[in-house]
């Protein structure tokens, strides 16, 4: 039932599908011979082509090692998309809006939690409302979730829920401009209007992590990182709301551009500087905003709720990052400098020093990329870099990436058990769902040290810290 | 047999079947309520809801009337319990469904699967002989 696609291996990490049929540019994928078998067993690489299909995409349809098979791109893809000639496509951003990380430091060190840690992960699960269909305690009006929606992080802190250090160290300042609440239908508002400040299900979850080896000392140092110190880590997205707005201009698209020239009807778009391009990428700021605001209201009950066990504790942002998002940004195209429109559809911006973009503290070295790993693994601070600029506009992986279904994995798994496993381990978790855990199984998920060492190797984002899990909530 | 699971990496993808296609789009509804809980849903009446989409095709329909079932689970806590009545009609190239579907209240389940979307992936609806199957993948 898959369609055999040609790849032509360039380097022990890198490897191309060459240009044919409709193809407009060719296809790049970054991955091991080991992960590329792994990604040769769905449709990524044929949805890598659809990609390079799409009006206006510029150099090559790019995909990093944790891709698996989407819906429209594939998960992990990266495409740049000439602005006057170019597509906007909501399946180039995914359902997800700016489903995105948070990274957070403490004073805090492993013996300080010891013995502490049932108690603390157990307060952090009743405080932080996670689950299924699961709202959030913040019950906004219309007014006010619209100013989310046009602030994001930034909302959050003028209303007393963070202080100005945590938007600065956020992808966009926590802001995306041009969002105008207008561009959402009322249901989408409806949907998001009880989830602000909730973590939500599937791979999204809270994690206690301790900085378990440091690979660049002094690149960890302006990070704010050391061995043994405590992290917290937060995964989500902008829930109801930018699932909405995904599935409502799929549809206005359909409507206004029809679906028959497209290679995969998720593939639906609109030239960027359309009406309705414009108007979708409002909604999506809209969305992205929301998303920022909701893990800004999350890291303010953490620091609420650890305070209560330590009161001279701190707790910073490191860095916040995207994984599911279109931006305006400049690339070289053609040796000229150029604004173009890149969409990550799980994958992470990773700009190199120097970039304005990069919070201040960062610029000389920079920015700092945040990769997840699945339940129950490590995950990765990396540092993004100038190749990354030049080859992958800017990009690398941004997580694990699947490689079980989750009916298999659920047929296969029992929650109870890998909670079990994970506590010998030393990490201790509590879940909403016995039955949504053994499809969140750490084995269901690609080798998430392998995704990073690719990235190392291939120059996209160099590794500078490993994180390991002491502490888990999961929706 | 109503429906069927297959086999997808990161998402979920079902096969639902029916004698007509109003009973193909029903089996697709209990099989998106089976994601999102696998419990038991009782047929009790908490919450009854009638509906009315129209959709440009066939597919364009499916998608539509389970992502309403999406929408009433976040805004109202609504998990499909039964669908009393449901009428597809086509008319001049476009398709038009009624409904009244009853629902429970999702607070007393187990909740298995957040389903952020129903999507375009793979989905199709096709009449094979006397029979009317459908195929959709949720993003979760």
């Amino acid at each position: 039932m898959f369609k055999m696609v040609d790849v032509k291996k360039i380097s022990e990490v890198e490897w191309e599908i060459p240009k044919t049929g409709k193809m407009l540019v060719p296809g790049k994928i970054f991955a091991s011979a080991k992960l590329m078998e792994k990604i040769k067993q769905d449709k990524s690489l044929e949805q890598v082509q659809n990609v390079a299909m799409l009006p206006g995409i510029l150099k090559a349809s790019i995909v990093m090692p944790d891709a698996h098979q989407g819906y429209g791109f594939p998960i992990g893809g990266v495409a740049a998309f000439d602005i006057d000639k170019g597509v906007i496509s909501p399946g180039g951003v995914g359902y997800d809006i700016n489903c995105s990380v948070r990274l957070l430091r403490t004073n805090l060190k492993l013996e300080n939690i010891q013995g502490k840690k049932k108690e603390i992960v157990h307060s952090l699960f009743r405080t932080i409302p996670s689950g299924v269909g699961r709202g959030g305690k913040l019950k906004l009006g219309k007014d006010e979730l619209n100013q989310v929606l046009k602030h994001g992080t930034q909302w959050a802190v003028k209303k007393g829920y963070g202080v100005k250090e945590d938007y600065e160290c956020t992808e966009e300042q926590g802001c995306l401009k041009n969002a105008n609440p207008d561009d959402l239908s009322e249901r989408a508002k409806s949907r998001g209007m009880g989830q602000v400040g909730s973590l939500g299900a599937g791979n999204h979850f809270l994690e206690l992590q301790i900085v378990d080896e440091i690979f660049n000392e002094r690149v960890a140092k302006i990070f704010g990182l050391e061995k043994g110190m405590i992290t917290i880590m937060i995964h989500c997205g902008s829930r109801g709301l930018g699932h909405q707005v995904a599935s409502d201009y799929i549809r206005e698209m359909e409507n206004k551009y029809g679906i028959r020239e497209l290679p995969d009807r998720e593939l639906v778009n609109a030239p960027i500087k359309s009406e309705l391009g414009k108007k979708y990428l409002s909604a999506m700021a809209c969305a992205a905003n929301f998303a920022f605001a909701n893990k800004q209201i999350i890291t303010h009950w953490i620091r609420q709720d650890l305070n209560h066990y330590f009161p001279s504790i701190k707790i910073d942002v490191v860095y916040d990052v995207c994984h599911n998002i279109a931006k305006f940004e400049k690339h070289i195209i053609d040796s000229k400098e150029k604004q173009v429109l890149v969409m990550r559809k799980g994958a992470t911006r990773s700009f190199g020093p120097g970039r304005k973009e990069i919070p201040e503290v960062y610029r000389k070295i920079g920015q700092p990329v945040l990769i997840p790993g699945s339940m129950g693994t490590a995950s990765y601070v990396l540092v993004g870099t100038k190749k990354a600029e030049e080859v992958s506009f800017g990009s690398t992986a941004h997580g694990a990436g699947r490689v079980e279904s989750r009916t298999s994995a659920r047929k296969r798994l029992k929650g109870e058990n890998i909670k079990k496993q994970l506590e010998k381990k030393g990490i201790y978790i509590e879940a909403g769902s016995w039955r949504g855990l053994s499809e969140e199984a750490p084995s269901a998920y690609k080798d998430v040290d392998e995704v990073v060492r690719v990235s190392h190797e291939a120059g996209i984002g160099n590794l500078v810290a490993k994180l390991r899990p002491v502490g888990v909530v999961k929706g | 047999m109503r429906y069927k699971f297959l086999k997808h990496t990161a998402d979920i993808k079902f096969q639902a079947f029916g004698k007509s296609l109003e009973e193909v789009f029903e089996s697709a509804a209990y099989a998106l309520a089976n994601i999102i809980s696998k419990d038991k849903i009782k047929n009790r009446i908490k919450e009854e809801v009638s509906m009315q989409i129209k959709g440009a095709d066939k597919e364009r329909l499916l998608c539509d009337f389970l992502e309403e079932f999406l929408f009433l689970f976040e805004t109202k806590g609504f998990l499909l319990s039964s669908i009393k009545k449901l009428n597809i009609e086509e008319k001049s190239g476009a398709y038009f469904l009624k409904g009244d579907v009853f629902g429970d209240k999702a607070d007393d389940y187990e909740l298995d699967n957040h389903v952020k979307a129903i999507t375009y992936n793979e989905m199709f609806v096709k009449q094979v002989g006397d029979k009317f199957i459908c195929q959709v993948v949720v993003d979760v």
